[in-house]
């Protein structure tokens, strides 16, 4: 276990230093200069665009060379220092992404773990259960097979638009002030149902099927047959197949979460929902390298402590590793 | 051991009865044929102003237009051919090196298998959207080709992973001891002895990375990272958003696109589970 | 007591037709015997031995009746069986290396196998660990998960919980046929201390080596392509066997008994018969040396020549009339 472990960690830190060096070669790799692209934003006089130029190559360390901006880098992210913001100048980038990440977490979160488990229960439930299998099921394929933006289009046109219930755009409502009132979080829970539903929904579609796949696996497996020779009830053997049908799907998790990143991004762009993805969009559409820098290194955290905790979940459920053998195969 | 062909004619047998492949396979093959005979069907470009703005489908625009007049139906047939294209390339490729990385890592083990996983599970772990989108950003003009390669090259981790567990349970077979013993190389025994064993597995995969890129595709398009020389099912949805559909209820723009999208890659799957059905004794049911 | 089968049929469902895998089985095992079932890979031994405890699809209950102690056992119907499985019949699978759940304590999965079968844990345990000496296991096992034992032991663990609750018949598949010669050994010594203990009255050894039944076995049955071709006591079937299919077998078994036998079922030229669709008349008349017009049209009857001795020949048939 303990080596299972050091393995997990010694390649989370180099996928870290690995990503942080592309990162920090986004403005540098970028065509166009940076602080050209700001300036021209501001549309200055030739004789002060000049200074202003010399100023800001040098405020963001443009003139060092290359080794030592690459130090600096690292120096920086340390002090979470992420640069300034060009789209919203003269905001630090940190800030602007502080503000965005909680929305990010509590759309993310229990979207992903929702649908996570009830697509698992019920892809059990649906396995072998002949109607389910062949009425049910199908939706779950066409769930899956679905682009977030699409569902999230098709649900803000119907229950939004055709049926004005809930709100299109935005995360509360523009009149609204941020606050811990019982009006605020329910204003914040009307805009979020429908980004967290079609989210929900691609996902929950893809975990039922993923389950129902892997459980009939299961209960073809030998110690289910041995089950049943024994006369171990119906329960018993399916209990004993779900879990250990759980185990990859535990695993599916971590192999998705970039690709839930994506969807989300693409989902709060629909929505107009001020998380992370939507910054990202309004940074690409702005070259506003450096806040593409930032939210990207966000990403990447967010994504390596997600798959930090599952590796624990899984020395939790998967005896094999916690004795030290199976460490290979995980 | 059975005889070659009647194995095959066995699994043509199957093929043939199970009703999932065969509804996956004919809506594929519809989209396809589709994507194909459809550009003889309009005489429009896809971005040219052909016709009055905000029209619903009608006997001359069959799927409406645009804000701007542009004719629906074109954009969607050449978007499904787009679509087509990424699928094989973008999924030939992450297959191809999904297998060559697999198998190399689950046929020598040791030193090579850790270093490759290692690889594979950094390629997971780093937001591979964020780098296209780099890369998006830095290539100004853009075709469907390069847009697939990318892909592609970023789509290979899990087709590695599972690739490599099989070639492990394989390689500890007789048939490929055998080989070993009489030296044949490594490469060799790959092709000759463990791909036809996993002929069924590599097609399956195939299909899914399809499937896979497909949609990946329609997430770039749609932050408008896609092709900047061409239509594509995302870009559709990424100009109906742009251009007011929602608020206008302009259902014809955003809602074929998706739509095509959903049903290719979810028949794809579905031939998928059959396929699996057909290969796999075990799941078959009567 | 006994395990009476009579004219027992089992095939299973192709989507190109049924698989005869077991037509027409009818023979007895008393209480204290080991009978050996031995025939080539395919012939259907461990469709007959299934059937008899986990009889589900593909396989297909055609006919037959199956007696255990005077009980009829209604092994068609899964959820009736329940009733019998485990405390009455009991088996120890040819997958017995993979029977264990890989991700529960042993113990623990003993216990919530009891106690689905509504068996007191608690009250069990002394005599389930009296069980592990009696096969030298040491009783950490329950604390361990399967993929810490070797097979060897796995096999034990499967051959002790099968046994717990002292069924009546016990069916052992191909059990030794993963293990090393030593292991082979011991794993079947312990079969006949079970029986001599009475933990099991009777068993059924299946085994496509004859040399393990040679030093177990109190009968042996010999199956050729889903039939019956001949049961007698052990002694009888080494040493004076009647059907071609026996003799064949036996002569192609270099010393017998000597020494644990690398050569499977196999030194027979030829190839059993596809039972999809199985040629009329008897099975085995492709290969026998002296198959005559008879055999061509009419099927063998499986029928005592002597007290105990079964065969189904014509040719044999006709030397004892
Ligand atoms: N699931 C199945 N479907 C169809 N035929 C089967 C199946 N399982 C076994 N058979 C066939 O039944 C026959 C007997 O198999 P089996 O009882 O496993 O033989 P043995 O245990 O003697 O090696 C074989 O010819 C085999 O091909
Ligand atoms: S019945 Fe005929 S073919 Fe069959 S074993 Fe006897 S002699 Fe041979
Ligand atoms: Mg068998």
């Amino acid at each position: 276990m303990k080596q299972y472990f050091t393995r997990k960690l010694f390649i989370y830190l180099l996928t870290f230093f690995i990503a942080v060096t592309i990162d920090w070669l986004i403005p540098r790799f970028m065509p166009g200069n940076p602080v050209q692209v700001l300036l021209a934003r501001a549309s200055l006089h030739a004789e002060a665009a000049k200074e202003m130029y010399s100023y800001y190559t040098k405020a963001f360390g443009l003139d060092l060379p290359l080794w030592k901006q690459y130090l600096n880098f690292w120096i920086a992210i340390f002090h979470g220092d992420l640069g300034t913001s060009i789209l919203l100048f003269p905001q630090p980038v940190i800030k602007i992404i502080i503000r965005a990440v909680p929305y990010d977490i509590f759309l993310l979160l229990p979207s992903i773990l929702l649908s996570w488990f009830a697509g698992n229960k019920f892809g059990a439930f649906a396995a072998r259960t002949k109607w389910l299998d062949n009425t049910v099921l199908p939706i779950g394929y066409i769930l899956t097979a679905t682009p977030y933006m699409w569902l999230a289009i098709l649900l803000g046109w119907v229950l939004a638009m055709v049926f004005p219930i809930f709100p299109l755009a935005y995360a509360s409502s523009p009149a609204m002030k941020l606050s811990f009132s019982w009006i605020f979080i329910g204003d914040y829970l009307w805009h979020w149902i429908l980004p967290f539903s079609s989210l929900f929904l691609v996902m929950f579609g893809g975990w039922a099927i993923g389950m129902r796949n892997m459980i009939i696996y299961e209960l073809e497996a030998d110690y289910s047959h041995y089950l049943e020779a024994l006369g171990a009830p119906r329960k018993l053997v399916r209990r004993y197949a779900f879990r250990n049908a759980i185990l990859p799907q535990v695993t599916g998790l971590a192999l998705q979460l970039g690709i839930i990143m994506a969807g989300a991004l693409v989902t709060e762009v629909v929505f107009s929902y001020p998380g992370i993805g939507y910054l990202i969009l309004g940074a690409i559409q702005n070259q506003d390298f450096f806040l593409i820098q930032g939210c990207f290194l966000f990403i990447i955290i967010e994504v390596l402590i997600a798959n930090f905790l599952i590796d624990v979940l899984y020395i939790i459920i998967d005896p094999r590793i916690r004795i030290g053998m199976g460490g290979k195969s995980a | 051991m059975t005889k070659p062909k009647k194995r095959i004619n066995e699994i043509l047998y199957f093929a043939l009865k199970n009703k999932r492949l065969r509804v996956g396979l004919i809506v594929v093959l519809f989209f396809l044929i589709l994507a194909f005979v459809g550009p003889l069907l309009t005489h429009y470009q896809w971005d040219a102003y052909v016709g009055p703005a905000y029209h619903p489908p009608s006997y001359e625009y069959w799927f409406g237009t645009t804000t701007f007049g542009q004719d629906v139906f074109t954009q969607f047939i050449l978007g499904l051919k787009a679509s087509f294209l990424v699928g094989i390339i973008g999924g030939g490729i992450g297959t191809l090196i999904g297998v060559l990385v697999g198998f190399t890592a689950g046929y020598h083990g040791g030193m090579i298998d850790e270093f490759l996983n290692m690889l594979t599970n950094i390629v997971i772990v780093i937001p591979t959207l964020a780098i296209l989108l780099i890369i998006s950003v830095y290539l100004k003009v853009r075709g469907v080709l390069i847009e697939s390669i990318f892909i592609g090259f970023t789509a290979w981790p899990w087709a590695a992973r599972a690739i490599r567990a099989q070639t492990f349970s394989l390689r500890s077979r007789d048939f490929v001891d055998l080989a070993r013993i009489s030296g044949i190389k490594p490469l060799k025994i790959m092709f000759t002895e463990i791909a036809p064993n996993m002929m069924s597995y590599l097609l399956m995969t195939f299909i899914l990375q399809f499937g896979g890129a497909i949609l990946i595709a329609a997430t770039l398009d749609f932050i408008g990272l896609g092709p900047t020389n061409a239509i594509s099912l995302g870009l559709m949805m990424n100009l109906a958003v742009l251009w007011g559909a929602l608020p206008l209820g302009m259902w014809w723009w955003f809602v074929p696109p998706g739509a095509a999208i959903a049903a290719i890659v979810g028949a794809l799957y579905l031939t998928n589970v059959g396929l699996d059905e057909v290969f796999n004794p075990k799941l078959r049911k009567l | 007591m006994s395990l009476k089968v009579k004219n027992l049929k089992v095939y299973y469902q192709t989507l190109r037709g049924d698989v005869k895998a077991l037509d027409g089985a009818t023979f007895t095992i008393e209480d204290g015997e080991i009978m050996g079932l031995a025939g080539e890979s395919g012939c259907g031994k461990s469709t007959l031995s299934n059937s008899l405890i986990l009889l589900k699809p593909p396989m297909r209950f055609v006919e037959g009746r199956v007696e255990l102690d005077n009980e009829e056992l209604p092994i068609w119907d899964m959820e009736k069986m329940n009733h019998f499985r485990f405390k009455k019949i009991s088996t120890i699978p040819q997958y017995a290396m993979n029977a264990m759940n890989p991700i529960r304590k042993i113990g623990k999965m003993v216990s919530e196998i009891l106690k689905s079968k509504k068996v007191d844990y608690k009250s069990t345990l002394p005599e389930l660990k009296r069980r592990l000496d009696l096969v030298e296991l040491s009783h950490d096992v329950l604390n361990m998960y399967p993929i810490e034992l070797s097979g060897g032991m796995k096999q034990r663990m499967v051959m002790v919980l099968s046994t717990l609750m002292n069924p009546s018949l016990l069916m052992a598949d191909e059990i030794t046929s993963a293990l090393d010669v030593s292991t082979q050994k011991a794993v079947a010594k312990m079969l006949v201390e079970f029986r001599n203990r009475e933990l099991v009255k009777k068993l059924m050894v299946i085994t496509h080596d004859i040399s393990i039944l040679y030093q177990i076995a109190d009968s042996i049955m010999i199956m050729y392509a889903g039939k019956l071709a001949e049961k007698a006591p052990t002694s009888v079937i080494i040493n004076s066997p009647r059907h071609p299919y026996t003799k064949l077998l036996i002569s192609s078994l270099p010393d017998i008994g000597v020494k644990y036998s690398q050569r499977k079922l196999t030194g027979i030229p030829g190839k059993p018969p596809l039972l999809l669709d199985p040629p009329t008349g008897c099975r085995f008349r492709e290969r026998c040396p002296v198959a005559f017009q008879k055999c061509l049209n009419e099927e063998p009857p499986f029928m005592e020549i002597k007290k105990g001795h079964f065969i189904a020949c014509w040719k044999e048939f006709e030397k004892n009339a």
